[in-house]
């Protein structure tokens, strides 16, 4: 027989499961707004943008890597923010170009010497690997992020409606583009070592795609999001451990099939 | 008897010199209009006029040179102006999950809009979206609202922190003709009951000479300003409207509305 709580066990799985139940969340809250705002092309290079972090602070000496990870990144989505806020006409192409060019120079950088598979792991990420103190980072983002989203996400859905109409009502516009896309920047760099560059965008995409199916407002949108996004996290953390496959991976799997059943479902009912 | 709170008429807006440029194209210059509370101002003119720059202009969407004052004529004090804006469209694409309440709560209180509804605001929004005949509409998908009732929704949320200037961005688009006369109907109602000016941009003449007390014929800059009738029998009037191929897309442009 299974001992279906056996994987509690060991340290390792209590911690995984403490930072699962952190950053699942917060992916669900961001996801909202990413997916409203059309922005998944801008988060998945702000994930990659991870590769050149880390090259940046390998380049300069710095021994954690996560430091330069984040500073890269910041400087990279206001960057971005401005790109596609001025109205030049192929926006996504020229994301896209900043976006391979940044993952390039990461990758020859990281590569030189014939090392590159130090690195590798950061593709896939490990969660099973995180200790209390990185939890610690977490637990204060997430305080972070829930404070912004209470006092600012009237004004973040508002100027996703209609920048002008926005602009009329007194709405600083343009400051909430840039934290915005600077919270996101913070919450991937902190989370891409245990997601992994490949699927962080799956993560923040997909329970909000799929709450955005079958919801009719914030409310129901936002419910959906946080549970679907827990749900997938949770379960993938415990069947990954139960099958041996990469926790990642499982959780984005897990994650597809909720969004499928409720294309179906949301077809079905409207 | 229906009650008229008549507009004080001591207010005005004065716009001075006002022009605007991108790089080396100059879309406006030069456009000085004097406009009272209490008084529909429609904006006419060819695509490509520049009626949407000024608007924008007017918003400070877009830079521009010149200045807009606000001025209470009884005291010649300069006061701020708050100005209420109704777009031609919203960026709501199909199965959006944002509700009527959603909209206009996230453009007017603090209170986050996804955590469970505030009575209180849901009341309030209720009460304003009654003034449009909309407070039914309040838990409805606005992706699923039609042109008429949008347009609705975005009027109340226009009005609700008491503008003294309704810009309107072409908002005539995607109604019918019952639509549109209600839709006029309604900026009559506005300008006897709130203390406020409107700004319209029309493209429909034969609305403009019913309703409007103000007609500015614009083409970069303002060719003939004054009533109606002024306008109307002007010959830069006719120079800009007389052109067959002009009466064809006004007439098409309203088949196709």
């Amino acid at each position: 027989m299974i001992d279906w709580t056996s994987w509690l066990e060991y340290g390792f799985m209590r911690n995984a499961l403490l930072a699962v139940l952190i950053i699942t969340p917060l992916f669900g809250l961001l996801g909202t707004m990413i997916v409203n705002k059309r922005m998944a092309y801008l988060s998945d290079a702000l994930g990659h943008s991870a590769l050149t972090g880390i090259a940046v602070g390998v380049v300069f000496g710095i021994q954690d890597t996560t430091i330069s990870m984040v500073v890269f990144a910041v400087i990279f989505a206001l960057l971005l923010n401005k790109i596609s806020s001025s109205n030049a006409a192929s926006t996504d192409t020229i994301i896209s170009v900043f976006s391979s060019c940044s993952v390039a120079v990461g990758l020859a950088i990281l590569s030189a010497g014939g090392n590159f598979s130090k690195y590798s792991a950061i593709l896939v990420g490990d969660i099973l690997s995180i200790t209390r103190t990185e939890i610690i980072y977490l637990i204060i983002i997430f305080a972070v992020t829930i404070l912004f989203w209470l006092f600012g996400f009237n004004f973040l859905n508002a100027v996703c409606i209609h920048r002008t109409v926005a602009k009329s009502k007194q709405i600083p516009v343009k400051l909430m583009d840039n934290l915005f896309a600077v919270l996101v920047a913070l919450i991937v760099m902190l989370s891409i070592k245990w997601v992994g560059i490949l699927i962080i965008n799956a993560l923040l995409i997909l329970p909000a795609a799929s709450a955005r199916n079958i919801s009719n407002n914030m409310r129901e949108y936002h419910l959906f999001s946080l549970i679907f996004s827990v749900f997938s996290g949770v379960l993938g953390l415990i069947v990954s451990y139960y099958t041996n496959v990469a926790t990642g991976p499982m959780i984005v799997i897990l994650a597809s099939v909720i969004y499928f059943a409720t294309y179906l479902y949301g077809k079905k009912i409207r | 008897m229906r009650k008229i709170i008549e507009a004080c008429g001591f207010h005005c807006i004065k716009i001075n010199n006002l022009g605007v440029s991108f790089g080396e194209q100059v879309v406006l210059k030069d456009v000085n209009l004097h406009i009272h509370c209490g008084s529909l101002n429609a904006i006419i003119g060819k695509n490509g006029a520049g009626k949407s720059t000024l608007v924008r202009a007017i918003l400070k969407d877009v830079p521009s040179e010149g200045t807009i004052e606000y001025r209470d004529t009884k005291n010649g004090k300069m006061k701020e102006l708050k100005i209420g804006y109704v777009p031609q469209n919203i960026n709501i694409e199909k199965n959006t999950p944002v509700s009527v309440y959603d909209l206009i709560a996230s453009y007017e209180y603090h209170y986050p809009v996804f955590l469970p509804k505030n009575k209180k605001i849901y009341e309030e929004i209720k009460k304003n979206l009654e003034v449009f005949e909309a407070a039914k509409l309040i838990d409805k998908q606005v992706c699923n609202l039609s042109g008429g009732q949008l347009q609705r929704v975005l009027l109340s949320m226009a009005i609700m922190d008491r503008p003294k200037l309704l810009l309107l961005d072409e908002p005539v688009s995607g109604i019918d003709k019952t639509g549109m006369d209600l839709f006029y109907k309604t900026m009559d109602y506005l300008k006897s009951h709130y203390d406020l000016a409107i700004i319209l941009i029309s493209h429909d003449l034969d609305y403009v000479k019913k309703y409007a007390d103000h007609v500015v014929l614009l083409d970069q800059t303002v060719l003939k300003q004054g009533t109606v009738k002024e306008v109307f029998e002007s010959p830069e009037f006719a120079k800009v409207f007389s052109a067959d191929y002009e009466e064809k897309w006004i007439k098409e442009d309203r088949k196709n509305d």
